[in-house]
């Protein structure tokens, strides 16, 4: 058990203004993993017996992998019996209402700027929303009942919906899928869960708000999202973190899946807290999302907007299985001072006609490090494939450095796949330029930098567009002078 | 308005501002003309805090204040404009979201309330029309893919929006047509007022029959060489400027 102090407001933590700890209580599994702590973790969210197999599976798996090297990041070696792999806030398991939730909670995340009550409404987003690692409050269950729609936390899924769990959990990203992954699958704690039944247009965005509070904790989210045929759903998730002195894990899995001509959006703001000026502390972000297009015509769109994190390791993919099915990746990833980003995506072409589309913004600033990674497959039997790739680059400074590694494995000459990249710098001109229309240095930067990547921008939905836009100036305060 | 007092600066190592003396006042237009290479795109580059030109002696004040004394965007929000030769492309920022920003930023540097997205709208929409500016091209991407023409005409409706006190147009006039002349012009003429200057650089007496110039002013290698009133850019047009620069030499 651990209480912490409420050591900054908003304000006060300057740069990263999420940096901020609140005071509540939580309940901690002692640190360290082992088969006892998997039981344990099973045994908080009264799961079924099948859920703890599933996961012991999983545990004894990954004792017999190796952590994955290839990336571009380099960080010191994790000790995995180091972290605590449950944290709850006490008191706050079985919750009805709103006003159930402990008032400091609610406080914090007005702080985070999401209003957790009607306001939601009066935007159209219902939230679920994750504090270390427990689903507190999903809002507007009841609208979404309605319509069929259910968007729970992961662990009442469990429990209320083990059928639909127990058909699509892992089957995306299976259990042994990667090191990462599979020690995800041993040890999650929540997440969120949905599901859009056939031919429903889900009435409003989903929303899951992640936040790690507590120290030496690692998270380790678990979200899977089903759209029937037909169905449409839009989901963000938005992510923050304390600022500490000490290195932060979060491993989450998402997984997607789409019947025929169903459509699923998933946008992400990640501002994981990236360590300070001297790249201490921050967020180890080694995530894996895949969404697999099983239907005919179906469709998975990522778009991600990364600015946080100290390493961040992700690379938001897509199976196209159905005909004509149709994968999007739009991608921002901003790195400033000692941040290393990994990211991209993967298009795996299986059926035929399938086309993907993928964007991917770079900026690196300070002295960081950003590598696109991207891997466009293409199946033997998959006629008519179509890919289009474009990466831009954007440094800003002279010790910042951008990768760009796409790989193409195309087994059919059908395929055409076209592939763009660039690189650049902000120019002397450009700048004059805005600051002789009265633009501060770092206004105009930001300016730049949100015209480099407006492609990307577009995608989200419209109220996180601004919010993301704010985000990319802050992300890059001090990056220049 | 502006007191220059002579002035020397050096670009890439080579004075090419050689103890230029300019004033202007408030309500006044000037123009000046001159040879290529002669300097006045380098004097206006300057005064707007272009990086890269090295002041050597001389003073410049813009109202009663050292103006090398303060910041790129500081002499902006004081007033100062500069409508480029070669205007900068700004690819992915809008017209509309450029000229927002610039105007906010100015509003708020100076102290004043910023303005909100509809009453810009309709501000812009009306000066815009007044240059003949399209909404499409409102919304692309400032400079990127416009003609030579519509460049001149955005920086235009940029100098009309920021209300500049002194404004430095350098050769605002090349490459436009004559219809687009006239409305650059008129535009031009709109902006003038007992409390504002202009310095307007051209090659061509055109423009001056439609912005009819208090002065005009030759710069040659470096120097203000001859004043005059707007006689004098008549006289330039058959004599050309190689007398004047050849007596000013000696
Ligand atoms: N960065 C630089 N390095 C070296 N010389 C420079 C640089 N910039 C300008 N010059 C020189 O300074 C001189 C003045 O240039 P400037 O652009 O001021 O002329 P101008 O009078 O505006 O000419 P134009 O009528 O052709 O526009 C020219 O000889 C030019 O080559
Ligand atoms: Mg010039």
């Amino acid at each position: 058990m651990a209480v912490q102090e409420t050591v900054e407001t908003v304000e006060e933590t300057g740069k990263y203004k999420y940096g901020f700890t609140t005071d509540i209580e939580s309940e901690l599994a002692p640190k360290g993993l082992s088969e006892d702590i998997v039981r344990f973790i099973s045994a908080k969210k009264d799961e079924p017996e099948w859920m703890l197999e599933w996961r012991l599976d999983a545990y004894r798996r990954w004792l017999t992998m190796e952590e994955p090297t290839w990336a571009m990041v380099d960080y010191p070696k994790i000790d995995f019996q180091d972290l605590h792999y449950y944290a709850a806030p006490k008191e706050m398991e079985k919750l009805n209402s709103l006003d159930e939730v402990d008032p400091k909670l609610l406080e914090t995340y007005e702080k985070l700027g999401i209003p957790l009550n009607e306001q939601m409404l009066l935007a159209g987003v219902a939230v679920d929303a994750v504090f270390d690692s427990v689903s507190v409050v999903t809002t507007f269950k009841e609208k979404l009942a309605e319509v069929g729609v259910i968007f729970c936390p992961f662990s009442e899924a469990v429990r209320e919906h083990p059928e639909l769990v127990k058909k699509y959990l892992g089957s995306v990203v299976p259990k042994s899928d990667n090191y990462y992954a599979t020690l995800n699958s041993a040890v999650f704690s929540d997440g969120s869960f949905v599901y859009i039944p056939k031919g429903v247009r889900c009435p409003m965005e989903l929303s899951t708000y992640f936040r790690i509070n507590e120290a030496n904790t690692g998270q380790f989210e678990r979200t899977l999202i089903i759209a029937e045929e037909g169905s449409y759903v839009s989901y963000l998730e938005g992510c923050t973190a304390p600022q500490r002195d000490e290195n932060q894990l979060h491993a989450a899995v998402v997984e997607l899946v789409t019947m025929d001509d169903a459509e699923i959006k998933y946008s992400t703001v990640q501002n994981w807290y990236p360590g300070d000026e001297d790249g201490k502390g921050g967020i180890y972000n080694f995530v894996t999302k895949r969404g697999d297009c099983r239907g005919a015509r179906s469709k998975i769109s990522w778009t991600q907007v990364e600015t946080g994190s100290a390493i961040t390791w992700k690379y938001p993919s897509c199976i196209l299985r159905g005909e004509g099915s149709v994968g999007e990746f739009y991608s921002i990833a901003i790195s400033n001072n000692y941040q290393q980003v990994d990211s991209g995506t993967k298009m795996i072409h299986l059926g035929k006609n399938t086309s993907s589309r993928i964007i991917s913004k770079g900026i690196s600033a300070g002295r960081s490090t950003s590598t696109y990674r991207g891997l466009v497959s293409v199946h033997r039997k998959a006629d008519g494939v179509r890919n289009f790739t474009q990466c831009d680059s954007l440094l800003i400074g002279d010790q910042c450095a951008a990768h760009t590694v796409p790989y193409i494995e195309s087994n059919n000459p059908t395929a055409i796949m076209e592939h763009e990249a660039t690189t650049s710098k902000i120019s002397e001109d450009q700048l004059f330029y805005c600051r002789q229309r009265g633009l501060g240095e770092e206004d105009a930067v930001a300016l730049l930098v949100n015209g480099f990547c407006r492609d990307v921008l577009q995608q989200l939905p419209m109220e996180f567009a601004v919010e993301a836009q704010k985000l990319v100036a802050i992300s890059l305060e001090g990056s220049v002078g | 308005m502006l007191e220059i007092k002579d002035l020397h600066v050096e670009v890439g190592g080579k004075e090419i501002l050689k103890g230029l003396s300019l004033t202007v006042n408030a309500g006044e237009v000037h123009a000046i003309m001159g040879p290529n290479g002669a300097g006045k795109s380098t004097l206006a580059y300057f005064m707007a805090g272009r990086e890269g030109y090295k002041h050597i002696s001389g003073s410049v004040t813009y109202k009663g204040q050292n103006l090398l004394d303060m910041a790129i965007e500081e002499r902006a929000s004081a007033g100062v404009f500069l409508a480029f030769q070669y205007p900068i492309e700004i690819p992915g920022v809008t017209t509309m979201t450029f000229l927002k920003t610039a105007v906010n930023a100015q509003r708020k540097a100076r102290g004043e309330e910023e303005l909100d997205a509809v009453r810009f709208l309709k501000l812009v929409r009306v000066k815009a029309k007044a240059l003949n500016i399209s909404d499409d091209m409102l919304r692309r991407p400032l400079n990127v893919g416009f003609s030579g023409g519509e460049k001149k005409r955005a920086e235009t409706l940029q100098m009309s929006l920021l209300e500049p006190a002194l404004a430095v147009l350098d050769e605002t006039d090349s490459g436009l047509d004559i219809d687009a002349l006239k409305i650059v012009a008129e535009g031009v003429n709109a902006l003038r007022s007992p409390d504002r200057a202009m310095i307007v650089i051209t090659h061509y007496q055109r423009l001056l029959d439609y912005i009819v110039p208090d002065k005009v002013h030759v710069l040659s290698n470096g120097r203000v060489v001859r004043s005059g009133g707007k006689e004098l850019a008549m006289e330039l047009e058959e004599t050309g400027y190689g007398e004047i620069s050849a007596s000013a030499a000696q």
